[in-house]
């Protein structure tokens, strides 16, 4: 796939910038969230507790752009010491999942794709955001995105979430998400440069026995594209709340016309045929 | 090694050092040797929360457009035969039932939205990606037609303007019934997604149903058999598109049996079967033909809110987004088929 921002006609763009959030060295303190609360004046949402491991923020929505997922397992593990292949006698350790979860900026969004007003785009960076003066509340893209990303702001009737930080990235500055990560678990720059790094970490790990080490939305050949927000995972996706192979809806779209079209004129035919019985009916 | 725990009696473990890997799994218990040939009874997700985000939109907002949009496509198609074949009692019957359902629903339309004030901002721009989109410019030019149609068919005042309205709402009126099921496909919703090829024809027999209910309702004996015609054609196809769609959508059908959505089905089966046969029955009875097209109108709603339920339900629960996934991804041989 070419670069979306010039599929979608820059003229000459700057490189697609994303995210690669490396998710084994996440250590779940949230300090994403709060940056970007803190800079995107994202409103508060509510607290429950939940009893989900220390997540209360529960997933992505209108006024959560990162959500801090955190999986606690009770699983065989070799860790630290272990590392020289003599494992075997492991212990029933806690292993616990820490993963950052954010808009994923999709080379093929559905929630841009079916926006009727205009108010998602796509931006010089290849990051796809909304603008909140032209959204009109229809709802569209919510059910769209194959990730639960996007959501409707209750007491104010329009769809949020993730810019990427569009100011910040204007000005020549870091997403607060990633300036605020102690980490490192989350690697903001041009995507290309991100594979690279993400494909060498997936090496070393896998080198070190970690081999249930895998990249999630890396893959310009996948459902969506390729993500401009991918990650490391050490579990399934599902694992983390994430759709194992998801596929932009707008893929099927052209058949979905075909198919109604059909039917369109099928029922023309059915109404034709109704006054049609009729008339034949009469004449005999 | 990679536990530490507080006890009463302090640090129990160690901590694992600022070099810490994440570790590997000492055993693998998991799935991944064996060859699955049936899909997983077992799913995993986090903590039970749903994948995707579910649909703001709201009932009876949203089913009730669906209902009503359909009733009005197919009665523009009654009103235009009606008027072309002579019979100018069932032609006012469905041109006004046509006004008044198109009216309905785009209020129901606008009240939907999250700033109904925004409304026209779906003119802003024409896409063919976006159904909404495409429905907005079908309805913009839809909806005058009706308008003008029936203000002519009542009034009997500019019969030449009228004509061609009618004949533009017919033209058009079968696109409106039509797009609503690509409306719905056209999301990550399991329910409705994985039904794409059948939808639209469920959503015209739906529409075909009402409109024949409606001129079965209200339009004198003498001139209701087209109506009558035309539901028929209407609970024949809905059921057998129906049919068809669950079928080839395997578990992820499982909302449209069960809950809410199964409540709304089997009432519009009952609805359907009941005015199917009322309609046949009472050929020559005005009030057994008026009831059975109420039973018909009913059995139309029935199928819209079911469908809306249904997709609610699959978007809530994550097992219908992962494990369809699941299997397509790993190539199980039960993976949906993939649109050409």
């Amino acid at each position: 796939m070419a670069d979306p921002a010039a599929a979608s006609g820059y003229h000459d763009p700057p490189p697609r910038v994303g995210f690669f959030t490396d998710t084994s060295v996440c250590i779940g303190c949230k300090a994403c969230e709060v940056a970007c609360k803190e800079w995107n004046a994202v409103p508060d949402d509510g607290l429950v507790f939940t009893g989900m491991s220390y997540d209360n923020t529960i997933g992505l929505g209108a006024d959560t752009w990162r959500h801090v997922a955190f999986i606690e397992q009770r699983r065989p593990v070799a860790a630290g010491a272990d590392q020289d292949g003599k494992a075997g006698e492991a212990e029933d350790g806690l292993r616990w999942l820490m993963a950052s979860d954010v808009c994923k900026h999709c080379t093929h969004a559905a929630c841009l794709d079916v926006c009727p007003t205009g108010a998602l785009f796509r931006t010089e960076f290849g990051t796809v955001v909304v603008q909140e003066d032209v959204c009109n509340g229809c709802g569209y893209c919510i059910p769209a995105c194959p990730y639960g990303v996007i959501d409707q702001r209750k007491d104010d009737g329009r769809a949020w979430k993730c810019t990427l930080c569009y100011d910040r990235l204007g000005a020549g500055m870091t997403p607060a998400c990633a300036q605020a990560c102690p980490t490192e678990s989350i690697q903001f720059g041009p995507l290309d440069e991100l594979r690279e790094r993400a494909a060498a970490r997936l090496d070393q790990l896998h080198g070190e026995g970690t081999a249930a080490a895998r990249l999630y939305g890396e893959d310009p050949g996948d459902g969506v594209g390729g993500d401009g927000a991918f990650f490391l995972l050490l579990d399934e996706p599902e694992v983390y709340g994430l759709p194992p192979d998801p596929v932009v809806t707008t893929r099927d779209l052209p058949s979905m016309w075909r198919h109604a079209g059909v039917a369109a004129a099928g029922l023309m035919a059915a109404a034709a045929t109704a006054f049609a019985v009729e008339l034949l009916g009469r004449r005999r | 090694m990679s536990a530490a725990d507080v006890t009463r009696q302090g640090l129990r473990g160690t901590r694992p050092g600022r070099e810490a890997r994440p570790g590997r799994e000492a055993r693998r218990r998991g799935r991944r040797g064996e060859q699955a040939m049936v899909p997983p009874a077992e799913f995993t997700s986090y903590y039970g929360r749903p994948v995707i985000n579910s649909p703001v939109w709201r009932s009876p907002d949203i089913p009730g457009y669906l209902f009503l949009g359909g009733l009005a496509g197919g009665s523009s198609l009654l009103g235009a035969g009606a008027q072309a074949t002579g019979r100018p009692a069932l032609a006012r019957t469905a041109k006004a039932g046509a006004l008044g359902a198109i009216s309905l629903s785009l209020a129901a339309l606008a009240h939907d939205l999250g700033r109904p004030a925004r409304f026209l901002n779906m003119l802003r721009m024409f896409k063919v990606t976006s159904p909404m989109s495409v429905g907005s410019w079908l309805l913009a030019g839809y909806a005058p037609a009706v308008g003008v149609a029936a203000a002519s068919a009542l009034t009997g005042r500019v019969p030449r303007l009228g004509a061609v309205a009618s004949a533009a709402a017919a033209l058009a009126g079968p696109a409106v019934a039509a797009y609503t099921g690509v409306l719905f496909s056209d999301t990550a919703v399991p329910a409705w997604h994985e039904g794409f090829r059948e939808m639209p024809f469920v959503f015209v027999g739906s529409a075909a149903t009402a409109a024949g209910g409606l001129g079965l309702l209200a339009a004198p004996a003498g001139q209701n058999a087209p109506a009558r015609n035309l539901a028929l054609l209407g609970v024949a196809a809905e059921a057998a598109a129906f049919e068809l769609m669950t079928r080839r959508m395997g578990m992820v059908a499982e909302p449209y049996t069960t809950g809410r959505s199964g409540a709304y089905l089997q009432a519009g089966r009952v609805l359907s079967a009941a005015g199917a046969a009322g309609a046949v029955i009472g050929r020559r009875n005005r009030a057994v033909a008026a009831l059975s097209g109420a039973a018909l109108l009913g059995a139309s709603a029935a199928t819209r809110w079911a469908v809306f339920h249904a997709g609610l339900a699959s978007a809530a629960d994550p097992k219908y987004t992962v494990v369809p996934q699941r299997q397509r991804r790993d190539g199980g041989g039960a993976a949906p088929a993939r649109a050409n």
